[in-house]
């Protein structure tokens, strides 16, 4: 068995002046102060990467920075699934008796760091350096592929997606530490810049500053217990130019593992946590995990169904799209997000029943894929 | 090994694919094996530069000097008759479904597959 005993979570946006390492740090002590343990406590470190300050040892490095000496550490790098995995890799650990606390942390101060542009052409690299790199391509265009042919499949159209931009919005507005609190409708998604066709710059997550971290321990630290009841992979391809039909995406192949592994089904799940770096990645995984029928996603969107009140609350910290995206911390928040919620701490955020959680992420162009439950235990 | 036929990725005007002699699969990045079952030195074929269009994404953002310049542009998924699929520039007018042929096109200082619809 394996509990989330602490969650850190910094404002994400601008963190003028902060290093990738300062970020990663402030979240590493808030989690500890969460788990309520020291550093001499934490016998694991696993890292996400930093683009703005790549190294081959970003896990000793941090941990020598932060002050402790872990007999297991290193580095993990899927991506925008980077969090979720280190979290699985972390349940593995303990569950084998390696170690007891393994600190999970990302920061990255992406937003002001490099100029915005470094930050676009440094994450198009995730393309093929031959056949696709040299057609420059984005990963607005990538996933602007993905969406042309999801649009085209399933009658999906560029106002369904401007809804998930909205309701990610409105949970942000929520959030004192979202980067963005200006209400918007599906008009202005509609109405924004052009970034790759379908997607619109509202239909695309920020660049941000901030960092995130987690306590994954053998025991509980404290009252309220979060415990990871089962989670799975999946990794089809790496290159949109080679990924499978849309109906054989790793979502689906990564939620199956993860159901058979925790013994659980959709029908149980209480509270979403779902990847979110375009409108119509939300769209597509939603679908894919079973949180909606095919092509259906909006209409719940706007029935209210994922809204706080709603049946299946979901990113209700408001996600990559308006929470904000540092990279590996990025998805974190939702983790963060998710772990306030089953242990009564979202304030006025707070969800009815948050018992169960479905957590998933996604990292390059829907090439590798953690699907994760997490359960409340008192 | 069979020697290499340069394509667009260097500099040539073609589009070169592979197809494995011993399992029959067909692949567009070029491997020294295939990736499908192992077996060394799958054969390689000039692409009749036939296709339809699978997905289409006009950009309109970039990120570099080089490319901007290009704005907007159409970048393409290909399903190239041969049985392969590839990324390649088009025309901006084109749909899901369209059928293309392939020409090359000068971008960013080098030369791409850019389809019209035939």
């Amino acid at each position: 068995m394996s509990f989330i005993t602490g969650v850190g979570l910094t404002p994400y946006g601008k963190h003028e002046g902060s290093s990738s390492l300062d970020l990663m740090s402030r979240a590493a002590q808030l989690a500890l102060d969460d788990a309520g343990l020291t550093r001499a406590e934490i016998d694991g470190v696993l890292c996400g990467y930093s683009t703005v300050s790549p190294h081959i040892m970003l896990a000793t490095v941090f941990a020598e920075h932060f002050g402790i000496r872990p007999a297991y550490a290193h580095a993990v790098q899927v991506g925008g699934a980077t969090g979720l995995a280190m979290t699985m890799l972390a349940h593995h650990l303990v569950e084998a008796g390696v170690v007891r606390h393994v600190l999970v942390v990302a920061g990255e101060n992406r937003l002001t760091g490099q100029s915005r542009d470094a930050s676009i052409q440094a994450l198009a690299q995730v393309g093929h350096p031959d056949y696709e790199v040299p057609l420059g391509p984005t990963i607005p265009a990538y996933y602007g592929l993905v969406a042309s042919r999801y649009m085209h499949e399933y009658g999906v159209t560029e106002e369904d997606l401007a809804e998930f931009a909205v309701l990610m919005r409105a949970h942000a507005c929520t959030h004192p530490g979202a980067q963005f609190h200006e209400p918007i409708t599906v008009a202005d998604v509609m109405a924004s810049k052009p970034v790759a066709m379908p997607l619109k710059l509202l239909d695309c997550c920020p660049v941000s500053d901030g960092g995130a971290a987690f306590v994954i321990s053998s025991e509980r630290t404290g009252a309220d217990g979060v415990r990871i009841r089962g989670c799975a992979q999946a990794h089809t391809h790496q290159h949109v130019t080679a990924a499978p039909a849309l109906s054989e995406l790793g979502a689906e192949i990564s939620i199956a593992r993860a159901k058979q592994a925790s013994r659980l089904a959709i029908s149980d799940v209480r509270y979403a946590a779902v990847y979110d770096s375009f409108t119509i990645t939300l769209a597509m995984l939603l679908e894919d995990l079973g949180l909606a029928g095919r092509g259906e996603a909006a209409a719940r969107v706007r029935s209210g169904y994922f809204g706080r009140d709603g049946r299946m609350p979901l990113n209700t910290h408001g996600g990559l799209l308006s929470y904000g995206h540092c990279g590996v911390g990025g998805a974190m928040a939702h983790l963060a997000e998710t772990h306030l919620q089953m242990t009564g701490r979202a304030g006025h955020r707070q969800v009815r029943d948050a018992s169960i959680a479905l957590l998933h992420g996604d990292g390059g162009v829907l090439s590798s894929h953690v699907s994760m439950f997490l359960e409340q235990v008192r | 090994m069979s020697a290499r036929i340069a394509d667009w990725t260097k500099g040539e005007a073609a589009i070169v694919y592979q197809r494995c002699g011993s399992c029959g699969d067909v692949q567009y990045f070029h491997r020294a094996f295939c990736a499908a079952c192992g077996a060394p030195d799958p054969r390689e074929y000039r692409a009749s530069g036939r296709g339809t269009v699978y997905a289409t994404s006009l950009v309109c953002r970039a990120a570099t000097p080089e490319t901007r310049a290009h704005l907007p542009y159409n970048i393409l998924l290909v399903d190239c008759a041969e049985g392969f699929r590839m990324m390649a520039h088009g025309e901006k007018d084109l749909a899901i479904g369209d059928e293309v042929t392939a020409q090359f096109a000068s971008f960013a200082g080098k030369l791409v597959p850019f389809f019209t619809k035939v």
